[in-house]
């Protein structure tokens, strides 16, 4: 080794040290720090399908012993809201793996730009998901010891919603003060951020009104269905057919049958209005069993999202102060990984529990 | 070592996927959706489950392999990756290989509301 290449050796060994503000200390060069973020976020990843994984065990062992169950609980649920919302969760996560893209090719602009997109595809599920469930607790679809189905006579937008939407729009009114805020001080990073906040949060109103209004055209179409079928033929309940069914149905048998039960005052009225409005098929109680599930799923994998909400959102407060380099773009990457999981797991639970004959 | 430590300028640590790649599987996965929901109504049968399943690794499968960069990575972190759904696999299937056993004298009990034994301080009811 000649004097020449031992000082420039030298020189690489102190450039290392010296280059990259985001290299930690204990790590030799970029790539290994790279790679050894990436195994971590892989192990992470192992661990999240085993935390789901107990969710998909009780739901395979409750499938497999009443499947009936299942056959009853499917009628409560719209797979065109899961199937839009499957979509918007794909299209989050081709945003998203374009993000890490641009980051590698370090494009500022565009990764803040698909950032942001992600986030909002974010936001428009979480939106679709509350119509969802808010319209189910209307209708008194809780998990089973709850369960308490019934006629929705409430008209307007259900208190559910409004208790969904109410922290969106708290933070909504609070980046957008934040962002103005901050442009007053000349702060203009901490201005792009906050906006770009402010337009997260409001996508998740695009997604409430969008699947409002969905489910308004949708109960206005099958009115119109039950009111042609009354048209066409006698009603279809009266005292004997409820009567006539096992005991294992629900109160309303009792709350006209002999044995009345000591609660079944009001309730029961309002579950025999309920079955004249169901049809002839009774459903059992257990379908609140299902709906346990459903809600354990559904719901750990909204709080999922919302972790990944706050992630991005560190991704792009970093992006904005343009962070990443062609050899450090690690946390867009990882997070990205993490995001696809949540889709990947969406990508499992959309067949399962909306896609039942 | 050289061409390693030069400032910004050298070639990104991971594979850089192509746009037209990445749109192209995002449109394969929206057809893959839109099957599966318009497959529901097909007559199936009992194969209808399956048939959902299938569609649901496929997309599974395109996501990992090339949103997730699997087919580019580290072998080692597609083994550790894909060992968690051996875990997994193992986990369910043991579950209802026991629970199989004893399902008949689960379905022995009454059902919910209908208390045909009394337990133990139960509220008592009027026949």
């Amino acid at each position: 080794m000649t004097a020449t290449e031992l000082a420039e050796s030298v020189h690489d060994e102190q450039a290392h040290h010296t280059h990259g503000e985001f290299i930690a200390h204990h790590f030799d060069t970029a790539e290994q720090q790279y790679d050894s973020g990436k195994l971590g976020i892989w192990l992470f990843l192992v661990t999240e399908i085993l935390f789901f994984s107990g969710l998909f065990c009780a739901y395979t062992l409750y499938r497999s012993h009443h499947p009936e169950i299942f056959v009853q609980a499917s009628t409560f649920l719209d797979k065109r809201l899961g199937g839009i919302n499957t979509i918007v969760l794909l299209f989050s996560s081709l945003t998203m793996a374009l993000a890490v893209r641009s980051a590698q090719l370090v494009e500022r602009k565009k990764v803040i730009v698909y950032l942001v997109l992600t986030m909002v595809c974010a936001a428009v599920f979480l939106g679709i998901k509350a119509v969802e469930y808010s319209h189910k607790w209307d209708e008194g679809i809780f998990v089973r010891a709850y369960f308490n189905l019934h006629e929705h006579v409430g008209h307007g937008i259900s208190k559910y919603l409004i208790l969904f939407s109410i922290p969106f729009l708290v933070l909504l009114v609070g980046s957008v003060i934040a962002a103005f805020t901050y442009r007053s001080l000349g702060k203009q990073h901490l201005f792009v951020f906050f906006i770009s906040l402010a337009i997260m949060f409001g996508g998740y109103f695009l997604g409430a009104a969008g699947g409002k209004v969905y489910m308004n055209w949708k109960t206005a179409r099958d009115a119109k269905l039950v009111a042609a079928n009354d048209d066409h033929s006698a009603r279809p309940v009266d005292d004997h057919s409820s009567a006539d069914i096992p005991s294992e149905k629900h109160e309303a048998t009792t709350a006209n049958g002999e044995h009345k039960l000591p609660d079944s005052g009001i309730a029961g009225v309002a579950k025999e209005t309920s079955d004249v409005a169901l049809g002839p098929a009774h459903l059992d109680q257990d379908i609140g069993i299902f709906f346990s599930i459903y809600y354990c799923m559904t719901g750990l994998h909204a709080f999922h999202v919302i972790g990944g909400m706050i992630a991005l959102s560190w991704l792009l407060y970093r992006s904005i102060l343009g962070h990443w380099r062609a050899d450090y773009y690690g946390p867009v990457d990882y997070v990205g990984l993490y995001w696809h999981l949540v889709d990947l797991i969406w990508i499992f639970l959309f067949p399962l529990l909306y896609l039942i004959n | 070592m050289a061409h390693q430590s030069s400032e910004h300028g050298h070639a990104a640590a991971g594979h850089v996927t192509p746009i037209r790649l990445l749109v192209t599987i995002f449109v394969i996965l929206v057809a893959l959706t839109i099957l599966t929901v318009v497959a529901n109504d097909w007559p199936l049968g009992h194969y209808d489950l399956w048939v959902a399943l299938v569609i649901a690794l496929v997309k599974a499968t395109l996501v990992a392999l090339f949103f997730m960069h699997m087919y580019w990575d580290k072998g080692f972190n597609v083994f550790a990756f894909l060992s968690s759904f051996v875990f997994a696999t193992l986990f369910i299937g043991f579950t209802l290989m026991d629970t199989r056993h004893y399902q008949d004298s689960i379905r022995e009990f009454p059902k919910s509301g209908r208390p045909d034994v009394v337990f133990p301080g139960a509220p008592t009811q009027q026949k």
